[in-house]
C-alpha cells in the first residue's frame, strides 16, 4: 500500500508553513499525526501532490494554564494528554478521552489537533471539545481567528478551517472545582472507532443539577451537542426517571449511518446506554456540596 | 525515477544516511533498503503491531512513519536488543515464559515491551495488557506474553539494583 508520489516539506514554524499552504493551495495537505491521513493516502482516498508536515514546529506542542483556560498546542499528542499532571488536575475528562483513542503506539503519534481538523464523525475529541465549551484558534494569511467548537464541525469531513488555514491552538476553560465529568465509550476492541459515546460535564449544586454538557461521538455527520437532554435535566435531582429521560432526549437527536458497527437502531440504543453511564459516573464523581 | 530526499538518523547505534522518496514508508525503508527484516509487515494498516519500532523514545508502528518524517531520528529494532551475542532480558524473558508461538509478532510485542517497561519498570498486568493492546498475537492468547513482559520486568529490576 504506496501513495501517491507527493513532495515533503518540514516547516519550522506557523509562517513558513501557512506560506508553503498558501504557496500549493488546494495541492497540499498538512500532516500531524499521520494516523488518519497516511492511511487515507494509502487506500488513495486522499492524494496530495505536496504533503506539509507540522511535526516538526515545536511551538505547536504543549499543555500549560493561562488564567482561567487551558492551552493546548494542536500538535500535542494524546500521550501528551494521558501524561499530563495538569490536564489530570483540571480536565480530566480530556486525560480519560484520551485513553480510550486507539492504541499506545497511535496515541504516541495522533494529536489533538488532527483529531479534531480531520472532522471525522468517528473521532473522539470533537465530542469532547464540545462537552468542554472549547474554542480553537485557526491561523491563516490575514490573521487569527477564534472559534467556538460548538459550531465547528460542519459535515462528515467538513470543518469551519478554511483552506490555507492552520488549527494551532486549543483553549478550554477551567471547568469549576467539583465538576463531575465522564467520557463512556463502546468500541468492538482496542483501536476502534466508537459504535457511541457520550461525554458529560456535570456541576451539581446541592441535590440538584446546576449545569450540565453532553456530547456524542459518531451518531451522526458531526458530534452533537445534546442540548435538549441538558434542558431536562438542569435543576432537578440525578434520579432515575431523570436519566431517563434525557436518554430518551439523546437518543432522539442520534443519526448513526449503520455498519460493520450495527444497524441505526443498535447504535442509537448504545448511544442511550453510554449517555446513562457517562452521567451516572460524572454524578458520582461530582462534588455534592 | 521519482524523486529523492536525503534522510539521515540512528538505527541501533549506528549513523544511516540514505536517500529515499517522500512516499517510503519507514517499515520499507528498514526491511527492504536496509535489510532490518526484524520489523514484520502485518496488516500495514497500523492495526497488527508487527512492524512497531522505538523512535526517540516513542513505540512507533513503521508502517504507518514516513521514513522523510525520521530525519534525525534515534531508532531501536529488535535487531537492537541483542548486545555482543547477549539476548535482552526481554528476548530472554519471551524465550523462558514461551511468550509466542508462530513469532510473527515477537519482534513488535519486544519492542513496545522495551518502551512499556522503560515508563513503566513496574507494571500491573493491567498497565501490560493496556499498554500491549496496540499488538496483535493470534496464537497465544497473550497468557505467555503477558508472563513474558512481567518476568523482563523483574529481570531489568534485578539488573537495575545489582
Amino acid at each position: 500500500m504506496i501513495t501517491v508520489p507527493f513532495d515533503y516539506h518540514a516547516p519550522r514554524s506557523v509562517p513558513e508553513a501557512l506560506k508553503l499552504l498558501t504557496t500549493f493551495g488546494d495541492d497540499a495537505k498538512l500532516l500531524a499525526g499521520g494516523h488518519s491521513l497516511l492511511p487515507m493516502m494509502k487506500l488513495r482516498f486522499a492524494q496530495p501532490a505536496h504533503l506539509i508536515d507540522l511535526g516538526k514546529i515545536t511551538d505547536l506542542r504543549g499543555i500549560t494554564q493561562v488564567g482561567n483556560e487551558i492551552r493546548i498546542g494542536a500538535m500535542t499528542t494524546e500521550y501528551d494528554l494521558l501524561n499530563s499532571r495538569l490536564l489530570a488536575d483540571k480536565v480530566p475528562l480530556l486525560v480519560e478521552g484520551a485513553g480510550l483513542i486507539a492504541d499506545p503506539q497511535v496515541r504516541y503519534k495522533g494529536t489533538i489537533g488532527g483529531d479534531i481538523s480531520h472532522g471525522d464523525p468517528g473521532n473522539d475529541h470533537p465530542a469532547l471539545m464540545l462537552a468542554l465549551d472549547a474554542s480553537f484558534v485557526l491561523q491563516g494569511p490575514k490573521g487569527e481567528r477564534v472559534v467556538k467548537a460548538d459550531g465547528y464541525f460542519l459535515g462528515m469531513y467538513a470543518t469551519l478551517l478554511e483552506p490555507g488555514e492552520i488549527l494551532t491552538q486549543i483553549r478550554v476553560p477551567v471547568p469549576a472545582a467539583g465538576s463531575g465529568y465522564a467520557y463512556q465509550k463502546l468500541k468492538r476492541k482496542t483501536g476502534d472507532f466508537a459504535t457511541a459515546a457520550t461525554a458529560v460535564m456535570l456541576q451539581m449544586k446541592g441535590n440538584t443539577v446546576a449545569k450540565v454538557s453532553i456530547a456524542l461521538t459518531n451518531v451522526g455527520a458531526t458530534p452533537l451537542k445534546a442540548s435538549a437532554a441538558e434542558a431536562a435535566l438542569v435543576g432537578k435531582p440525578i434520579s432515575e426517571a431523570s436519566l431517563n429521560e434525557a436518554t430518551r432526549l439523546a437518543m432522539s437527536i442520534c443519526d448513526p449511518a449503520p455498519d460493520q458497527r450495527g444497524d441505526a437502531d443498535y447504535k442509537r440504543a448504545m448511544c442511550g446506554e453510554m449517555t446513562r453511564r457517562a452521567l451516572q459516573k460524572a454524578f458520582e464523581r461530582a462534588a455534592k456540596a | 525515477m521519482a524523486k529523492t530526499q536525503a534522510v539521515s538518523f540512528q538505527l541501533n547505534g549506528k549513523k544511516i544516511e540514505t536517500a529515499v522518496e517522500p512516499r517510503e514508508l519507514l517499515i520499507h525503508t528498514l526491511r527492504e533498503r536496509l535489510l532490518h527484516t526484524g520489523p514484520h509487515i502485518g496488516c500495514e494498516t497500523s492495526h497488527c503491531g508487527a512492524c512497531t519500532v522505538d523512535v526517540d523514545g516513542m513505540s512507533l508502528k513503521s508502517c504507518t512513519v514516513l521514513s522523510v518524517q525520521c530525519e534525525g531520528a534515534d531508532m531501536l529494532t529488535v535487531e537492537g536488543l541483542e548486545q555482543g551475542g547477549v539476548l535482552h532480558a526481554i528476548q530472554q524473558a519471551f524465550h523462558e515464559e514461551h511468550g509466542l508461538q508462530c513469532g510473527f509478532c515477537t519482534p513488535g510485542m519486544m519492542t513496545r515491551t522495551y518502551r512499556l517497561l522503560k515508563e513503566n519498570p513496574n507494571p500491573s498486568e493491567q498497565d501490560i495488557r493496556y499498554g500491549i493492546a496496540g499488538n496483535l498475537c493470534r496464537c497465544t492468547g497473550y497468557q505467555n506474553i503477558v508472563k513474558a513482559v512481567q518476568s523482563a520486568a523483574r529481570k531489568l529490576a534485578a539488573t537495575a539494583t545489582a
